[in-house]
């Protein structure tokens, strides 16, 4: 027998589900699909990656997800067959010295922009922000040209040099710089630090946010950058993750499962930067505005 | 500790002149407060002695040495900022230790520093948080120790307490008056606020549109007000003002029953402003004629009521104007009663209405 407990307790109950019912109105639900499908479009690609790699290379035209009989066959063979590791080495070398030189000089001329006031602060940062409009292709040859007469090609300096400092990262750090309020830069100026000191002790600390944001979006653009180390490099131990990846379509037919398990690995480095970096990324893009 | 001077001292930004000609010398161990409203010049001064803003012309001198293009780092200054200016990355240890970043002590004399001022300042239990878990007063105290750390010749305090809700303000204001006693380092202490200019300073510079109108100690300010300016910014509530006509050392009003005898002879005749304080002006019970009594008498119709326990104040519009006086604390006018309020003639302050300087 239900007692008065019973219904007072049931009521909100049986209001809440009301309240759910109304909640799935038709626009939520094609919300929601939509999304779903967006969801599935974007995860399918690596599903994909993961289920070839672990196929062997007569099943890889069966469609289906999980393999009939995985095995690890090819990751022991881009492991140890081809130069995968030293391709991951390069690889590895070119995004964090050009991560870390972005956010050394980016953030040095974004702090200088932001908080020190000289004659044609503007057009320099104009000149500096003009420089995103113009595309990677119209800069290769000149790039080529320089590489070519300073004797970098085929080198590591050679893959580097172009994206060592770019305006993007100066844009976004000067963005930040100006949130930093100048008593703590006056404060440290008082109690004695350099202008190096400040920027790097005090100013740098306090735009975390977009330090990580700018790194994993230098880091991501290196590490998967394709074109411009297609061009400058020809020996095979200076090729970075995607030209390795690409020669096992061009010199050894094309071998999907390998190509899809060095991707999977290659993949391995961006997750865990971004698990590690998660909770600064998320901030750091939101106050930024940015999208990835 | 050092004696600071400034001769001449003035600050522009391209047309505009945020600091005139100031000639003040503040004596080794003084508290100096700079009081004024917001752009009068005072945060400028300050800025200039602590190094952040260069001297567009004149001469600072710092323990007698000019300093004008020395960096602030070399001037041996601290300076506390409004917004407290601790780091929020690292400890409040870490932020006292900053001040020591140039020092050549060594480490375990740095450790050894740091602890005392933390000592001081009621932090030794906070030296391993962050500044995110301190309250406002906790966090000033921090940027007091940071300032304090390195012994400097001079504190600069710019509007420190302004970011306080009122009760920790007091208490900051005696914690800071009270370290001033103990260290004896010359103060230099920027506020709008002129209750906390006239509790702490030994001297108070009153500013106001760049210039210098009165410099002298809180009760002489207060008592000897020179200009209008000056009479309506310290006390609380203002002062108030009455437009009036003097003529054969008396003075003439339409709201006063009778013509204003003052206390003492001023040869001018015209228009004047008659000042008197809030505290100085009382509620009576009758007029003039019927109490004899000299001075100010008014009369005036009460427009709003302020308990404040020990005392009430009382707002009365007048025929032209309105005037705040004081009633004892258990008196409370009702709204739209016809009142009288006296004050005496000792307690009258005469400026001319024109240039507006005590006559």
């Amino acid at each position: 027998m239900a007692t008065a407990t019973d219904t007072l307790v049931d009521a909100p109950r049986s209001s809440s589900s009301e309240r759910t019912m109304r909640d799935v109105r038709p626009g939520r639900v094609i919300a929601w699909t939509l999304l779903f499908l967006g969801g599935v479009l974007m995860v399918m690609p690596i599903v994909l990656m993961l289920s070839t790699s672990l196929k062997t290379s007569d099943q890889i035209y069966d469609l289906r997800i999980i393999p009939a009989s995985p095995t690890l066959a090819n990751y022991v063979s881009v492991l140890t067959s081809s130069e995968f590791i030293r391709w991951f080495v390069n690889s590895t070398v070119v995004a964090v010295i050009s991560t870390a030189s972005n956010v050394f000089f980016g953030g040095l001329v974004g702090y200088t922009l932001a908080k020190f006031d000289f004659r044609g602060r503007y057009i320099v940062f104009l000149a500096i922000l003009s420089t995103l409009m113009i595309p990677t292709e119209m800069l290769v040859v000149p790039w080529y040209l320089m590489a070519s007469q300073f004797g970098w090609l085929d080198s590591y300096w050679g893959i580097m040099f172009p994206g060592m400092m770019e305006a993007f990262g100066v844009f976004l750090m000067k963005q930040f710089f100006e949130t930093v309020p100048d008593d703590f830069l006056e404060a440290a100026r008082v109690d004695g630090m350099n202008e190096f000191t400040i920027w790097w002790r005090v100013a740098m600390p306090l735009v975390t946010p977009a330090i990580s944001a700018m790194a994993i979006f230098t880091f991501l653009g290196n590490w998967t950058a394709f074109f411009w180390p297609l061009i400058v490099t020809t020996s095979q131990d200076l090729y970075t993750l995607p030209v390795g990846l690409s020669s096992f379509a061009v010199r050894q037919t094309v071998q999907w499962e390998m190509i899809m398990t060095g991707a999977s690995l290659a993949t391995l480095p961006t997750l865990v930067v971004f698990l590690l970096l998660q909770r600064y990324i998320v901030r750091g893009v939101m106050l930024a505005g940015l999208k990835g | 500790m050092a004696e600071i001077q400034l001769e001449g001292l003035a600050k522009r930004f391209g047309n505009v002149t945020a600091v005139h000609d100031m000639d003040l010398t503040i004596a080794d161990g003084e508290f100096v407060v700079f009081v004024g409203p917001s752009g009068c010049g005072k945060s400028t001064t300050l800025r200039m002695m602590a190094g952040l803003e260069d001297i567009s012309s004149g001469t600072l001198h710092l323990a007698g040495e000019p300093v004008n293009h020395k960096d602030p780092k070399q001037r041996n200054i601290a300076m506390v900022f409004q917004n407290y200016a601790i780091y929020p990355h690292v400890t409040v240890r870490k932020n006292i230790g900053f001040g020591l970043y140039t020092s050549k002590l060594s480490s375990a004399e740095k450790t050894a520093r740091i602890n005392e001022t933390a000592e001081m300042l009621g932090l030794e239990d906070l030296l391993d948080r962050r500044p995110a878990a301190l309250s406002g007063g906790q966090r000033q105290r921090v940027a007091i120790g940071r300032a304090m750390v390195r012994n400097p010749a001079a504190f600069l305090f710019d509007e420190p307490l302004s970011n306080l809700d009122a009760q920790l303000r007091a208490q900051m204001r005696i914690e800071i008056k009270k370290l001033h006693q103990r260290l004896g380092t010359t103060i230099v202490y920027v506020t709008h606020d002129q209750v906390e200019a006239m509790t702490m300073a030994d001297r108070i510079v009153v500013m106001r549109d760049g210039k210098v109108l009165q410099i002298g100690r809180p009760i002489d300010l207060y008592e000897h007000p020179a200009d209008v300016f000056t009479a309506r910014f310290i006390g609380s509530p203002s002062m108030n003002m009455i437009e009036g006509n003097m003529r054969d050392g008396l003075i003439r009003h339409d709201n006063a029953d009778l013509p204003i005898e003052l206390d003492r002879k001023i040869g001018h005749a015209g228009r004047v402003l008659l000042g008197v304080r809030p505290h100085d002006l009382h509620v009576t019970d009758g007029s003039p004629r019927v109490s004899g009594e000299r001075g100010l008498h008014l009369h005036g119709t009460v427009s709003t009521v302020e308990p404040l326990g020990a005392e009430t104040l009382v707002h009365l519009d007048l025929a032209e104007g309105s005037v705040i006086a004081t009633a004892p604390g258990r008196t409370l006018p009702a709204i739209g009663e016809k009142l009288s309020v006296h004050a005496a003639p000792e307690s009258l302050y005469v400026f001319d209405a024109e240039s507006e300087k005590a006559l």
